[in-house]
């Protein structure tokens, strides 16, 4: 046990270090434009005060196409833009972006349908009180929204970790990329197993831990 | 106060049928008066009632508030002159996040209250809708009435002018129901909002409303005050609709079983004279001898009436001359199986 710790630490210690820095930053800018997006799809969407069927239809066609392409060839496919961006193709910098192209439609979906699930008619009730409409999407749609969105951001992290296993291919590193250089490619069972164990564990930790802030703020 | 003038609005659908909720309806609520609309569901009564604030805009037509006409105004001064009208509803549209007191806060704070003003109107109108025990808990926690006396409380804090109470009562037991109507009452009372709401229970109108409109597939069928309506109803529907709250109808068997000998009638009085003097002052002028079917007095906000059907044995001629001489002393007859 010790012999692992003392042989293995370090690469750990990284590993974990640059998982946590990819997907802290992507899930930053991915909910950024993923709340943007979810809120422009409920306000555009037919039937709705702001309803715009060009904005509304582009977008969804956005969102599908994106989200049709797996991680690892949107990887690949989007190193041109990645460079205009950050200047660089590798590292945890490089795939950052990619992350984020990957994340923000899926975050978008989940959080669009949140959304939608908040009370028609609350929604109504301030219109007819005359609050303006910026102040509804934050007072009453995103408020009444928030356990519903706490637990999509949940499941939205939990699949970034996924996809930051991938990150390996552009030299980012991170928990699964040390599981395929070492744990398969030299044979190193163990460290395989180990990661696949503290994955487990932090993906538990995440879900339990969004669960009960979900709960928390329902108030039900 | 509000007012609107020959109201339609139609609803276009793809298949090129389109739908008419409201066909050419007007209607004039004064200051501080309560009135009623009532019909069955897919009358028009909801598209009715959500024209006057604009959450629908009709096909054609006007629409006053305090002599402004909403049509006419640009979005934003339409956002303003909302805030002149308090609206509740069927479901209290409450945020479930928040606690009783921010229900009421939020809105204030985000129509530009004061801070300070906030929180005293908060307590004021909790106080009137008697929830101030109640201001820490959760939407969650409460009562359907409770529920509703929050979202009354919401809306009598922007201080409007003009209630519209869309079916407030109609997912509430009959008890509940009563302290809500009782509420609406004092709130025109005291503070003196005029109340425009919109029902399909004729215990609602009975209980508080000054003057009724009867609509039916998008149409203004029968209106007039109150007590009018419950004395002299002339269409089928508001007939319908009485029958609701009293025992007004028998059987149409029972009916052509008694007509056969004498006559069955209905007579309602106004006010708290029951009938029974003039029953029996019939008894002895005339041959005839009256049979109480059924009997009630029903109160409503401006009046009482009375409702009495008798079944009239004697012969034909005794029996008109008994009729005539009923409506003489200025109560309602209705032959009732004579179609």
């Amino acid at each position: 046990m010790q012999a692992f710790i003392d042989q293995w630490g370090s690469e750990f210690y990284d590993a974990i270090i640059e998982t946590l820095q990819m997907v802290l930053i992507s899930l930053f800018f991915a909910v950024i434009i993923g709340v943007i997006l979810a809120i422009l799809l409920v306000l555009t969407r037919p039937g709705q005060p702001l309803q715009n069927k060009f904005v509304y239809q582009s977008l969804n066609l956005l969102i599908n196409v994106i989200r049709s392409i797996p991680f690892i060839i949107l990887l690949f496919f989007m190193l041109p833009f990645t460079k205009l961006i950050v200047g660089v193709t590798i590292g945890v910098k490089g795939v950052i972006v990619p992350l984020v192209v990957n994340a923000a439609p899926y975050i978008a979906r989940l959080i669009e349908s949140s959304l939608l699930e908040v009370n028609q008619g609350v929604i109504e009730a301030y219109r007819a009180m005359g609050v303006k409409t910026h102040q509804i999407i934050w007072n009453v749609m995103l408020r009444e929204a928030r356990p519903a969105i706490v637990l999509a951001l949940t499941i939205a992290t939990i699949s970034l970790i996924g996809a930051t296993a991938m990150a390996g291919l552009v030299g980012a590193g991170g928990l699964g990329d040390l599981a395929y250089r070492f744990g398969h490619l030299r044979y190193e069972t163990d460290v395989m197993y180990v990661t696949v164990i503290m994955l487990v564990i932090i993906v538990q930790g995440l879900q339990s831990l969004g669960n009960r802030l979900a709960e928390r703020l329902k108030k039900d | 106060m509000i007012k609107l003038e020959n109201v339609t609005k139609v609803f276009p659908s793809k298949k090129g049928k389109d739908v008419t909720a409201l066909d050419d309806v007007s209607i004039s609520v004064n200051k501080g008066e309560i009135h009623g609309v009532i019909g069955y569901s897919g009358a028009g009564k909801s598209t009715l009632i959500r024209c006057v604030n604009l959450l629908e805009s009709p096909s054609k037509g006007k629409v006053w508030i305090d002599g402004t006409d909403l049509t006419k105004l640009s979005k934003e001064k339409l956002r303003q002159t909302r805030q002149k009208v308090g609206m509740i509803f069927q479901h209290f549209n409450l945020l479930r996040t928040a606690s009783v007191y921010d229900n009421i806060a939020i809105p204030l704070k985000l129509l530009g209250v004061p801070k300070a003003e906030v929180k005293e109107r908060v307590m004021k109108y909790l106080d009137i809708v008697d929830l101030s025990e109640k201001k820490d808990a959760y939407p969650s926690q409460l009562s359907g009435g409770q529920k509703q006396r929050v979202a009354i409380a919401r809306a009598l804090s922007q201080e409007p002018q003009v209630l519209l109470s869309d079916e407030a009562t109609s997912a509430l037991d009959p008890e509940t129901t009563n302290s809500i109507l009782e509420l609406l009452l004092k709130i025109n009372a005291e503070l003196g909002i005029t109340i425009l709401l919109i029902t399909h229970e004729m215990n609602v109108i009975q209980k508080i409303c000054d003057y009724v409109y009867v609509i039916e597939n998008g149409n203004l069928i029968e209106q007039g005050s109150t007590i009018e309506l419950f004395t002299k109803p002339k269409q089928p529907t508001t007939k319908k609709f009485l029958n609701t709250i009293s025992q007004r109808k028998l059987s149409d068997r029972l009916i052509d079983e008694l007509n056969l000998e004498g006559k069955v009638i209905r007579l309602t009085f106004l006010g708290e004279n029951t009938g029974q003097p003039l029953l029996s002052k019939v008894t002895q002028q005339f041959y005839v001898e009256p049979n109480i079917l059924t009997a009630n007095i029903i109160e409503l906000k401006n009046g009482i009436v009375g409702n009495l059907v008798v079944h009239l044995i004697g012969s034909e001629h005794q029996v008109e001359h008994s009729l005539s001489f009923l409506k003489e002393q200025g109560v309602e007859v209705e032959e009732l199986g004579v179609n």
